[in-house]
């Protein structure tokens, strides 16, 4: 008899790998089947991903896409790690995207753009890790839900930056509310040979950071200590509260680091009531990505490629961009779905729990059988 | 200025308020049962979207708005079937799949909606006001609380009934149990999962009816992500609440009155920005969520799956 438990990393990674990828094709052929049903065309709507996605000079566009993107990735999973749901990520972003495009017209105008573009980074990072302060402390201090707490702030957190954007940060030179436009000599350099900026490689560089601290070192461990358990991460002497306000910290910094990276790379001013609501088609990512942000990266990429040609190509099949996040969620439900399916046949158990099958099936069986069940 | 607060203006405040109240309450009640029975829902904001849609259609091609209502209603339970299939019978993750369905709830809908009504003017226009005899002539609540239309009242008699269930019936007590001490209702010769099932049903139909009642009654129209968080803000309130529907009731009025505050400044004479006026409920909420902390309590076995036998 074999035991099961034991199992090569050449089996652990291919079992990883289809767990991730299945849900993703699954999501698309739904995707596709909900297309059929409302009268547009799915190969026209995948054909378009395509050509806009990648073809020509496209692929550079969803490379700097990914640049965001992937810092959304790495600051979700420091705190998904800790088991804390920080879901408050878009106005995290918006945060500091407000700061590269308020801060940076003015901050260009006195200093060097190196030193101000490294200005308008640790500010964006230090007010994205202030605004997470609520949730964490009350989440340390009194368990309240911080998915809920997180969101509430995000919500306010639009407001503020909108209030900003046609307040002190209006440029005044135009009449619709935008932030005046950081010249292009001033934005974030591009990849020699490319228009990609550099900010993707920030990006990967922080991927790549974030994945050696957490997988080696004492502070990763720590990290996984505490998500695994808080009691057992209180009972080996972890500062469960210092825990929760670090890494909440750490996340919404990096989020918000993402927003700024975005405007001073790719945008250059911000309009009011822009919201691209980027951490809502990473997060599953992320999850099918299993908290390592390494392998977070082929999966942005993905969606990357999905998005930008995306875009176009679903106004070309008649359909809003929203449909990203039908797309987006089925991939959540799948991931689900399959993480179950794989769980119950690795385990050899029956696929219906215990408690189903008494339930459903019940009426069904004979009186004499009901008995012992 | 206070000649500003003529008996006109209170009454439209008074209006103004329970219209924005109503679905909040609706979502918060359906919220307290699922949760009561152990069940955390956080995709409601979906749920909501999904009822406002399906209620918005059926009253633009049928023209009734009560079969709206009830279409809302459909569409909260077929939207929650996601939660039923995979977190209380399967139980797989409920953050992740709450999230898909409001996801799912948002994309579809505005997908939905920008396709088919765009083109086209989608007001509902208003719903014929049923005056209470009596009630309904004194002057200013009068007009504004005891004319409301039937709906309104329908829906006030339903979550008074629920509230009663809730705390004095059998049913209740087998639900709250299911989110106290689940291994305790099995013992008593309970069904831990079909309690749970129906619960959740309930709580779609109400979570639906929260949107239809948005996008039929109080704003008359649907538009992509009407509902702008109040999902969310019902799953605050339900913390707060710790499962008494009248406190349900109470704090979503006072939401209603923190919605209608901004407007009611701006006829004063005061002039807020729209975003601040966007931002109050959810200050409120937060200097709620701090100020009460302590006692935000939800049920013990609440977003745990059960299974018999298992500790």
């Amino acid at each position: 008899m074999t035991i099961p438990n034991e199992t090569t990393t050449a089996q652990r990674f291919a079992t990883g790998f289809v767990r991730s990828v299945v849900p993703v094709l699954l999501a698309l052929i739904v995707a596709g089947l909900i297309m059929l049903a409302m009268g547009s065309s799915p190969l026209d709507f995948f054909a378009g991903v395509w050509k806009y996605g990648i073809t020509g000079t496209n692929w550079q566009r969803s490379l700097s896409l990914m640049a965001p993107l992937v810092i959304v990735a790495v600051g979700l999973i420091v705190a998904f790690r800790g088991q804390l749901w920080n879901l408050g990520y878009n106005g995290q972003y918006l945060l500091g995207a407000v700061v590269a495009s308020g801060l940076g017209p003015i901050l260009y105008g006195v200093m060097p753009a190196f030193l101000a573009t490294i200005v308008v980074f640790i500010v964006a990072v230090l007010v994205g890790a202030v605004w997470s302060l609520i949730p964490a402390i009350l989440k340390a201090r009194y368990g309240t839900n911080e998915i809920i707490t997180s969101l509430v702030m995000s919500f306010i957190a639009v407001g503020v930056v909108n209030l900003l954007i046609k307040g002190v940060f209006k440029d005044p030179g135009t009449s619709t509310p935008q932030t005046a436009v950081i010249s292009d000599d001033d934005l974030l350099p591009y990849i020699p040979g490319t228009e990609i900026h550099i900010g993707f490689i920030i990006a990967i560089v922080l991927a790549v950071v974030a994945q050696y601290v957490l997988s080696r070192t004492s502070f990763g461990l720590r990290v996984d200590i505490f998500g695994a358990s808080p009691k057992a991460a209180r009972h080996v002497g972890l500062n469960s509260t210092w825990m929760v306000i670090l890494l909440f910290a750490l996340s919404s910094g990096l989020i918000a680091l993402a927003g700024s990276v975005d405007i001073l790379g790719q945008f250059a001013y911000q309009r009011a009531d822009w919201d691209p609501r980027y951490g809502d088609a990473v997060m599953p990512l992320v999850f099918l990505a299993r908290f390592r942000p390494v392998a977070a990266i082929p999966f942005v990429a993905f969606y990357a490629v999905l998005a930008t040609g995306g875009t176009l190509a679903a106004q070309q099949a008649g359909l809003n961009v929203d449909f990203l996040l039908v797309i987006v969620g089925l991939i959540l439900l799948f991931m689900t779905v399959t993480e179950y399916i794989g769980e119950r046949r690795r385990l050899g158990q029956s696929y219906l729990p215990p408690g189903l099958r008494r339930t459903v099936l019940q009426p069904f069986r004979k009186a004499t059988e009901r008995t012992s069940a | 200025m206070s000649d500003m607060l003529t008996a006109a203006f209170v009454t439209v405040f008074i209006a103004t308020v329970i219209s924005q109240a109503m679905p909040l309450m609706l979502a918060a009640v359906g919220e307290t049962i699922g949760e009561q029975a152990g069940v955390l829902n956080l995709g409601i904001e979906g749920v909501m979207l999904i009822g406002a849609y399906t209620g918005f259609v059926v009253t633009l091609t049928t023209g009734d708005f009560w079969i709206g209502m009830l279409a809302g209603a459909v569409g909260g339970i077929v939207a929650n079937l996601a939660m039923l299939v995979l977190n209380v019978w399967l139980g797989l993750n409920q953050i992740v799949i709450g999230l898909a369905v409001t996801l799912i709830g948002e994309g579809i809908t505005s997908v939905l909606y920008l396709q088919n009504y765009t083109t086209s003017p989608t007001s509902l226009g208003a719903q014929p006001k049923l005056a209470i005899p009596g009630l309904g002539d004194i002057p200013v609540i009068g007009p504004s609380l005891f004319q409301q239309s039937g709906i309104f009242w329908v829906c006030i008699i339903l979550i008074l009934g629920l509230a009663f269930g809730l705390a004095r019936t059998n049913w209740g007590l087998s639900t709250r149990s299911a989110g106290q001490k689940p291994s305790s209702l099995d013992a008593a010769g309970g069904n831990v999962m079909r309690t749970r099932s129906i619960a959740v049903l309930l709580s779609g139909a109400l979570v639906g009816l929260g949107g239809a009642y948005l996008a039929l009654l109080t704003t008359a129209t649907f538009s992509p992500m009407l509902t702008n968080g109040l999902g969310f803000i019902a799953i605050v309130i339900t913390m707060l609440s710790r499962g008494r529907i009248l406190v349900v009731m109470i704090t979503s009025l006072v939401y209603g009155l923190a919605v209608a505050i901004g407007p009611a400044l701006q006829v004063i004479g005061f002039t807020v920005p729209a975003d601040i006026i966007k931002m109050l409920p959810f200050i409120i909420v937060i200097v709620m969520l701090i100020v009460f902390a302590r006692s935000s309590v939800v049920p013990p076995a609440l977003g745990t799956p059960y299974t018999r036998g298992a500790r």
